[in-house]
């Protein structure tokens, strides 16, 4: 009889007899529950705007002043190639790309140089350049803006793309300087002294010893720096002038105005300017999680 | 956007006692060090010390008169609209500095610490909660005003469909809920930040720790209270510099949301669209040096703050090694 209510506890009903699965099991199960429970609905409310983004952008204006909650049953492609094309999304995307893979790409390779010899060098002086660089992470830099201006002005760059790559590229040298300094500075420096006994020259030994040893830090510089540069609206805002020269988030807020009406329209914008950014993410997680917790780990 | 920097980080290590046996001769460290040198004296750190001259002239639009001491600044306090402006945006920058520090170390650190165990989901939970911190924050203010609109607005539709029609307004289009929509916002947003932050943080406390307490019979709120808690320390300081400086450098959410002049009636407006309208709108003749004396005081307080801040924490950290 027992053996048997043991074997097959009736859903819902304590067995006080049996000791193991006591409250204090019992409790911890349904607080497990909780928890996951408390995750998953964040996990919703984290998300959820994203999504209407996305499926508003495949309804037509009248279905969603009919029923702004309501899915695309029958998703409508019709504002892509709207934005895309009428809205000149086609050409703020490609300035977009433009801006911000030559800034990475500059500011990477600056950057690289730097750090190597500010990881190796004891020297007072590049001590003083190190700290002035690092400095950058804390300062409001985009403050500068109007001498920045004057600066671009001078040299015939405003409402020019390479002048707004200039600008990005010394943007990122503090974040790509300190990320790799730091990771330079872990390297042995046995490999350099040997390979210095062989007879390489400093060019050599950077190029061919140290850089494939610091290809993680440099896949975290790349993939970090590209966000923020992607998203900046501010810098373009100001310096670019014509329509032809406007990245994602400037043709965006001139797209606002232009198109108040047309929502359908309005969420295609803001899922072009962000989908980029997911991909990125979801092929280099790794790169940005590290992006975002350097200098936390020890 | 703020990148997790060196605050965190122990002071630089002492000079190694190995005598100048550095890899590189001099030639080699000029020509290695000079890009970076001039692209970031060029075009950040020359602009920055020219942006601070710029606050002690006179200008006539953009030609620079008179040196005027101090009489930029002067107008700041003394001058509509500024004199009026100033405290109320910098009171928004604060509050919007407020409602990141409650969301984060409340509904953020709880998040972290059920996280950082887990093994089923982690990732998935991760990438969900940083999907918003991404997103440029200029998309997210423009998504969001979308998302509240009176007319066919999703937010106020769903409010009618669960019974709360009643709750159904212009967020945004009122004084009243205007800075409390674009605060919540940018709460939400940032806390992927904090999460990841400080999950690595707690990634980072040896478990024989908490184990121990636990078979001393503590229980996880005494757990994480008296040794969780002390050891993120750090980590929480960490973020709070950061999110200051996010906060008191917020731009572009704003923008999409109120547009430059802080709509409704100034009711969103905050220290960067004060600049910015200074700067680039107000077509006052001495536009520069006014908005430029406003940029200086920006660049003094954000860094002076994060500076005491992060010297606070450090002698913290010290006292707890």
């Amino acid at each position: 009889m027992s053996l048997l209510t043991e074997k097959k506890p009736a859903a819902g009903v304590p067995v006080p007899q049996s000791k193991r699965p006591g409250p204090a099991r019992r409790k911890g199960a349904a607080g497990r529950f909780a928890v996951s429970g408390f995750l998953w609905v964040y996990a919703v409310i984290a998300v959820a705007p994203l999504l209407v983004m996305v499926v508003s952008s495949l309804r037509t204006t009248r279905e969603m002043a009919r029923n702004p909650l309501a899915l695309p049953l029958n998703p409508n492609f019709a504002s892509y190639s709207k934005a895309w094309v009428e809205a000149s999304f086609g050409t703020f995307f490609v300035n977009s790309l433009l801006v911000t893979v030559g800034s990475v790409l500059i500011s990477t390779i600056v950057s690289l140089m730097a750090a190597y010899v500010l990881a190796r060098s004891k020297s007072r002086v590049t001590g003083i350049i190190e700290a002035v660089f690092l400095s950058g992470l804390m300062l409001p830099v985009y403050l500068a803006i109007l001498p920045v201006f004057y600066l671009l002005d001078s040299m015939g760059l405003v409402d020019n793309k390479f002048g707004l790559i200039m600008v990005y590229a010394a943007l990122s040298i503090p974040f790509s300087v300190f990320v790799l300094t730091s990771f330079f500075r872990q390297l042995p420096l046995e490999l350099e002294e040997a390979a210095r006994i062989d007879g390489a020259g400093s060019f050599t030994m950077f190029w061919h010893i140290m850089l494939p040893l610091v290809k993680p830090a440099i896949a975290t510089v790349v993939v970090f720096r590209f966000v923020p540069i992607w998203n900046d609206f501010f810098y373009p805002l100001i310096l670019m002038r014509s329509k032809e020269n406007y990245t994602l988030p400037v043709g965006l807020t001139t797209f606002f105005g232009e198109y108040q009406t047309d929502w359908p329209t309005l969420f295609a914008g803001l899922v072009i300017a962000t989908i980029p950014l997911v991909v990125l993410f979801l092929v280099a997680t790794k790169q940005i999680v590290a992006g975002l917790t350097a200098g936390m780990s020890k | 956007m703020v990148q997790a920097d060196q605050l965190s980080r122990p002071k630089p290590r002492k000079r190694s006692p190995r005598p100048a046996g550095t890899a590189l001769g001099w030639p080699a460290t000029v020509i290695f060090l000079a890009p970076a040198v001039i692209i970031f004296a060029v075009f950040v750190l020359l602009p920055m010390i020219t942006a601070f001259s710029y606050s002690f002239f006179d200008w006539q639009g953009t030609a620079r008169g008179a040196f005027s001491g101090i009489e930029n600044f002067f107008t700041l306090f003394t001058a509509e609209p500024f004199k009026s402006d100033l405290p109320r945006a910098l009171m928004h920058n604060l509050l919007l500095f407020a409602g990141a520090m409650v969301f984060q170390n409340t509904v953020g650190l709880a998040i972290a610490s059920f996280l950082y165990k887990r093994k089923r989901f982690k990732k998935l939970f991760q990438t969900l909660y940083t999907l918003p911190y991404l997103v440029s924050p200029l998309v997210i203010g423009y998504l969001w005003t979308l998302l509240l609109s009176p007319l066919f607005g999703p937010v106020n539709a769903l409010l009618k469909a669960i019974g709360l029609g009643e709750l159904a307004q212009p967020w945004l289009g009122q004084p009243s809920t205007a800075l409390w929509v674009i605060v919540l916002v940018t709460a939400w947003q940032w806390l992927g930040f904090p999460i990841l932050l400080y999950g690595a943080a707690l990634g980072g406390i040896p478990e024989e720790l908490t184990e121990a307490a636990s078979l001393d019979g503590a229980t996880a709120w005494q757990r994480f209270r008296s040794i969780t808690l002390p050891l993120l320390t750090s980590a929480i300081g960490t973020v709070s510099i950061l999110t200051f400086i996010g906060s008191m450098e917020a731009l572009a959410l704003p923008y999409a949301m109120g547009g430059s002049t802080g709509s409704p009636a100034g009711a969103t407006d905050v220290l960067s669209l004060m600049f910015y309208r200074t700067a680039f709108e107000s077509g006052a003749s001495n536009a520069i040096g006014v908005s430029s004396a406003l940029a200086t005081m920006m660049f003094i307080f954000i860094f002076g703050v994060a500076l005491a801040f992060t010297s606070i924490i450090r002698r913290r950290e010290r006292k707890l090694s």
